[in-house]
């Protein structure tokens, strides 16, 4: 069934067609209306869940992770400074294995006072061991939702799904709502091998030692490095089923380009349209999306960016005096390979400021005017 | 692709006017994007909100800056703000408005339409006297005049989505249509 909903609702909507079991979420802009449609939900009967009301972000995913471990399938959503509260959490989360999904709403951490878009929020959180999707439509937000929790909950790591402040969570787009019941066919329910039960009393997240601790975090990794078949094999499994592939990345017009944007979230579909004008004019360009960060899909960057003579990555994030996120992983990627294109690295629309066709252009503009890239890092549309 | 801006007032129902639109444009299978100003919104100051329109998935997720159309919901905005600006030449304004096209100055320079949205709402008893709710009138003669979608199609996304008197502003949208 079609329907015209905005990003926020498209999450709330994930979340209910998983049958999520527990929510507990602290309202703020711009996540409000994710928990707001769920309370709904769940007060009208249309989600059996409990919806657990908390005094703050922290205790939200507190929460989550006490429902996650007695074997409850649990949903939070958060934003920007509520996810930074979270942040304690967001490692026991983790470091505990428990297969929450989260939304969070890419906004700018304050100060100065924020409520619009960059990812910096997220990207802050890269080293807790959740898995980080970036989404670019509102479709894309429901249907990763689901995928999220098949794949956390098959390797007991948890999810976060993410997306831009207003450009999807306010913006109203057609999404194609998938049937209940296949939904229920892709998303089996959620059985734990251990969980916290009266009848087989066991003890969780206890004094670990140095003999000890080592082993658990090197399963996580371990965990984490078989995420990207299972994200794609899980992809695949949804096209089967609704249609639309779910991969680590959106390598658009890639296979035979000379010169390839690297993006992520909702400029990762503007600079399509750049890639289309670029290639009616004779300039042989694509864009490769990457839509996971966490775990960062190096063999498929390499994989797209090895054929093509030049790479701008355009980040929407700073990783204050190193350079852009996404362009340190993947100068990474690429690091060691012979016959590797220069990679150029951008950064553009901090704090919400837009990007647009026109800043893909300026990039192009300066990528393709140099043959090396020697400078450290290039702004578009700041002001000096 | 069709953008279209709209101009109003916190309080007047533009960003749910711009959603019904988009709901009623879906129904006949186009492709859409609404989004309201990015920021905060107050009752009674100046709100925007947006419309992209095509027959084809939408990449273009920036914002609108050079819009087909522009919808003036409250005609106070004319005299408070710039509604031209970015307005494509020749491009459509259409205004809430007793008074007539060549009433206004940009009248010539754009395809200026008028329709008393305020009267077709008051008369239909939406919201007060004092702040009539005439987001419903002014969809039916947005969809008209640019010849969007159906008049079926947006007493259908009415009714869905407005959950007060959804009969009494399927009316207003009706006379809209006609008037306009």
């Amino acid at each position: 069934m079609k329907k015209v909903m905005m990003g926020n609702h498209a999450l709330s909507y994930g979340a209910m067609l998983s049958r999520s079991q527990v929510i507990a979420a602290y309202p703020i802009t711009p996540q409000t209306q994710v928990v707001e449609l769920l309370s709904e939900m769940c007060a009208d009967g249309t989600l059996d869940a409990r919806f657990i009301k908390v005094e703050s972000e922290h205790s939200a995913m507190a929460a989550c992770i006490g429902a996650s471990v007695a074997g409850a399938r649990a949903f939070t959503a958060t934003s920007s400074q509520g996810l930074a509260l979270m942040h304690e959490m967001l490692h026991w989360a983790a470091g505990g294995r428990h297969p929450i999904v989260m939304g969070n709403i890419n906004r700018s951490m304050a100060p100065g006072w924020s409520i619009w878009t960059d990812q910096n929020d997220s990207l802050s959180e890269r080293d807790t061991g959740w898995m980080q999707y970036y989404c670019a439509s509102n479709q894309e937000v429901l249907d990763t939702v689901i995928q999220a929790f098949k794949v956390s909950e098959r390797l007991m790591i948890p999810g976060m799904v993410i997306l831009d402040a207003f450009a999807l969570s306010h913006t109203y787009e057609v999404v194609d709502v998938p049937d209940q019941a296949a939904v229920d066919k892709y998303l089996p329910p959620f059985k734990p091998a251990i969980r916290l039960t009266p009848s087989d009393p066991r003890a969780f997240g206890g004094l670990t030692g140095a003999e000890h601790y080592m082993e658990l975090r090197y399963k996580l990794q371990k965990d984490m490095e078989k995420a990207p078949a299972l994200i794609e094999e899980t992809g695949r499994e949804f096209e089967k089923i609704f249609g639309r592939n779910l991969g680590l990345v959106d390598a658009y017009r890639c296979d035979d380009a000379d010169f390839v944007f690297v993006t992520s979230g909702t400029a990762g579909f503007t600079a399509r349209v750049v890639v289309d004008e670029f290639r009616k004019s004779g300039l042989k360009a694509g864009n490769l999306r990457i839509k996971v960060f966490r775990p960062f899909p190096f063999a498929k960057v390499r994989e797209v960016l090895k054929k093509v003579k030049k790479a701008a990555v355009v980040d929407r994030n700073c990783s204050y005096g190193a350079h852009g996120i996404f362009y340190q992983e993947v100068k990474s990627a690429l690091y060691g390979e012979a016959g590797m294109p220069p990679v150029f690295g951008y950064i553009a629309g901090l704090g919400g400021r837009d990007i647009t066709t026109d800043s893909f252009k300026e990039v192009a503009a300066h990528a393709l005017a140099k043959d090396k890239a020697d400078e450290e890092i290039v702004w578009i549309g700041v002001k000096k | 692709m069709v953008e279209i801006r709209f101009h109003g007032r916190g309080g007047q129902g533009t960003v749910v006017a711009s959603k019904i639109l988009a709901d009623a444009i879906a129904k006949e299978g186009n492709w859409v994007q609404a989004y309201p100003e990015f920021g905060v919104e107050r009752r009674g100051s100046p709100v925007v909100a947006f419309i992209r329109i095509d027959d084809k998935q939408i990449y273009d997720k920036s914002r609108i800056y050079t819009p087909d159309s522009v919808v003036v919901v409250d005609p106070t905005l004319v005299e408070a703000i710039d509604i031209t600006d970015g307005l494509k030449p020749g491009g459509t304004i259409i205004i809430n408005s007793d008074r007539r096209p060549e009433d206004f100055p940009f009248h010539g320079k754009f395809n200026v339409r008028t329709i008393n949205a305020t009267e077709i709402a008051v008369k239909n008893k939406l919201g007060s006297l004092a702040a009539p709710i005439v987001n419903t009138a002014i969809a039916g003669a947005v969809i008209k005049i640019l010849g969007l979608t159906k008049l079926e199609s947006l007493a259908a996304a009415i009714r869905e989505g407005i959950s007060i008197k959804p009969e009494d502003n399927v009316k207003a949208a009706e006379e809209a249509y006609e008037l306009a």
